[in-house]
């Protein structure tokens, strides 16, 4: 699909609908349409608690134009694992006969953090649904906290000093439970994210994609700088754009010119601290190359042709 | 009408229930001493009696969180839970009945931690009031049986979730020669499930759990809180249906000898059998004792129970957890049902049975006579070692 074709597909479908409350400069939006885009059938999407489920359900209004369901923050996961088990009964029973797909949404709190069990369980279980995390990194629905999902280094609402610790790689987690497909996508790079998306809705089974979703409200940045920073994720190897099928391993962009981790870092006000900090700077270059140096290692032990 | 006998414990008469009505959805973790509803049901799956779709979950978190998910897409579902299950489950109670979702949910009750504990109280049940669940306590497995087949009318007739509460043990896995139903005329009374919603039904997209602000929650919950009000009419309408189907009554609560009773001894669940034993041998006596044992707990209904108890001198309530700091759960709600009479009523509070301490028949007959030689046994806790 090429961008005009993707515009017009996201133009007919309305999936989400202005009006909603997402803050200026938020991808969101962008990334859950260009999910709707993906797949000619109907999508039912199950949303854990996050920025997303509350700039968009304003009652009595909605953004969803498609059936929706927000129940509470940790259980995205298992309350599409009951609608898309509602959907075989119903199915077998011959009370349903339209072909639906299912999706769960939900920011890295939801999915790295207090949603990781229900995750789990219905990855294990083998549910036909795809799951979308928008890793913001941190809690920027409640005024930007530390979550696992936080780079090292990072200043939130709760580590005013920069955190300790590094981000967990979710991605591995996914990869670990053997399922027919996880991905990284990035908003600065619309087309392979469409095309991560159209894979996972027709992959039966399981499929995770973990999208970087800039927040310019919590990282202070210029709100029309989203695709920027987000571009800068990938061309640093911060976020490396790959995906896993069926066993196997891709790297879907290895940036030519590869950019110094400053570039990225300095866009974004919670990394001023650490770049005055050369030393630091230096050891997180050094786990970003090692990071992509295992991919590589990766790509070449089980290449996805 | 043919009557079956079939050897079954509490847990499995309720999984025969549900084969009965043969769910859509039923959502399963294991905890003791809930275990013998979700293996019996897996075993009526295997022997394909059934068309559910169980899903084995990985929590009990996820257990109600999935059925809140297939309830919302029309489909007739269920799980079951006890003490530390449950007690995990309560973010999603407020949630269910938010959605107005009609789950039934089997608790086989059980105390909660700590000390961690596997057997039969009320604690957990009790800690989960006011969620916004019907809720019932079942006497045996009979009663447990046909309060099964009787609740997914009641939950679908009124879109409100329902616990079924049954002793965990004692009734739970206790064996009785139970009365079943023909599986046809159950599934002619229990019907087709009609739901008032469907995330399934694409042509009409709704938004369900929305977020809700200060000028339209306070409404919203309103709605809810006012079903309950409903709810009795509701259960007397689907109980007559009920007669006239199985010739078989289901009480919002049983009243044994209280009509001239002086002495009302007020508890509920699997107690009430051996207590029946003790006010038969009182009676026998000419001693007027009686028990009054609430079913329906949730919504409680004041007004019937100030019928009942109005012309006692002494009501003892015996409750089978406590509130600590307050009172106990049961005492509370029969207190405020006489609280509005101007007779004086004595009412006194027991609590028994505590992570499954047996309180037995001569305990019982032990209370009962101390309140007629008027010298109420002091201590409040039944069967405490001194």
């Amino acid at each position: 699909m090429n961008y005009i074709e993707l515009a017009k597909k996201i133009d007919e479908r309305k999936a989400i609908i202005p009006g909603h409350r997402t803050c200026p400069g938020c991808p969101i939006a962008i990334i859950l349409r260009i999910a709707y885009a993906s797949t000619d059938k109907k999508i039912i999407t199950a949303s854990a608690t996050s920025c997303a489920e509350v700039t968009t359900t304003i009652y009595p209004y909605t953004s969803w134009n498609e059936p929706f369901i927000h129940s509470v923050f940790a259980n995205a996961a298992a309350t599409i694992s009951g609608v898309e088990t509602a959907y075989r009964a119903l199915k077998k029973k011959g009370k349903i006969k339209e072909d639906i797909k299912f999706m769960a949404f939900a920011g890295d709190g939801g999915a790295f953090d207090i949603g990781l069990q229900s995750l789990s369980g219905a990855l294990e279980r083998g549910h036909d649904f795809v799951f979308i995390c928008y890793d913001n990194e941190g809690y920027q629905n409640t005024g930007a906290q530390r979550s696992s999902a936080t780079p090292y280094s990072a200043q939130t609402t709760t580590t005013p000093g920069g955190k300790e610790e590094y981000q967990k790689d979710l991605a591995k987690i996914a990869i670990a439970h053997k399922i027919p497909y996880v991905a990284t996508a990035n908003p600065g790079n619309i087309l392979d994210m469409q095309e991560k998306f159209r894979k996972a809705f027709e992959k039966k089974g399981p499929a995770v994609i973990i999208v970087y979703a800039a927040c310019p409200t919590n990282m202070k940045a210029p709100e029309d700088l989203t695709i920027d920073i987000s571009k800068l994720a990938t061309e640093t190897n911060f976020w490396p754009l790959y995906e896993y099928e069926d066993g196997k391993y891709k790297i879907n962009y290895k940036p030519k010119n590869k950019k110094p981790i400053q570039e990225f870092l300095k866009m974004q006000t919670k990394f001023k601290d650490v770049l005055k900090n050369k030393e630091e700077v230096k050891k997180i270059q050094k786990r970003i190359d090692d990071d992509f140096e295992e991919l590589l290692k990766l790509e070449k032990a089980f290449p996805l042709k | 009408m043919k009557l079956k006998k079939l050897p079954l414990s509490g847990g499995e008469a309720i999984s025969y229930a549900l084969k009965q009505v043969d769910v859509d959805v039923f959502a399963m973790y294991p905890i003791t001493p809930q275990t013998p509803i979700i293996e019996s049901y897996s075993m009526h799956v295997k022997n394909k009696e059934v068309s559910t779709e169980v899903i084995l979950v990985e929590s009990e978190h996820s257990a109600l969180s999935t059925v809140i998910g297939s309830a919302a897409s029309g489909a007739r579902s269920v799980t079951a839970t006890a003490s530390q299950g449950l007690m995990y489950m309560y973010e999603l109670l407020s949630v269910a009945s938010g959605f107005r979702l009609p789950i039934v949910m089997p608790v086989a009750n059980r105390a909660i931690s700590a000390p961690i504990n596997i057997h039969c109280d009320h604690s957990d049940a009790m800690a989960c009031l006011d969620q916004g669940w019907m809720m019932v306590f079942c006497e045996n497995a009979q009663e447990a049986y046909e309060m099964t087949l009787f609740s997914f009318r009641l939950a679908e007739s009124i879109n409100l979730p329902i616990m079924i509460c049954i002793d965990g043990f004692y009734t739970s896995h206790n064996v009785e020669n139970l009365e079943v139903y023909e599986d046809k005329i159950v599934k002619q009374f229990v019907g087709e499930y009609k739901p008032n919603y469907n995330l399934l039904d694409t042509k009409n997209p709704v938004s369900v759990g929305s977020l809700a602000l200060p000028n339209t929650f306070f409404e919203i919950k309103i709605e809810m809180f006012e079903a309950f009000l409903k709810v009795k009419e509701h259960f007397l309408k689907i109980s007559k249906d009920f007669k006239k189907t199985f010739k078989k009554n289901i009480k919002i609560y049983e009243e044994y000898f209280t009509k001239d009773a002086e002495i009302i001894i007020v508890l509920m669940s699997s107690t009430a059998e051996s207590t029946k034993n003790i006010i038969d041998r009182l009676r026998s006596k000419g001693k007027k004792v009686g028990l009054l044992r609430p079913i329906l707990f949730r919504p409680f209904i004041y007004k019937e129970y100030n019928k009942s108890l109005k012309n006692a001198k002494e009501i003892i309530v015996l409750d089978r957890a406590e509130g600590p700091g307050s009172s106990a759960p049961l005492y509370k709600e029969i207190k405020l049902s006489v609280c509005d009479n101007n007779k004086k009523i004595n009412l006194t509070s027991y609590v028994f049975g505590l992570g499954g301490r047996d309180l037995f028949e001569k305990d019982i007959e032990e209370l009962l006579v101390s309140f007629i030689n008027k010298k109420p046994l002091k201590e409040k806790y039944l069967g405490r070692k001194k």
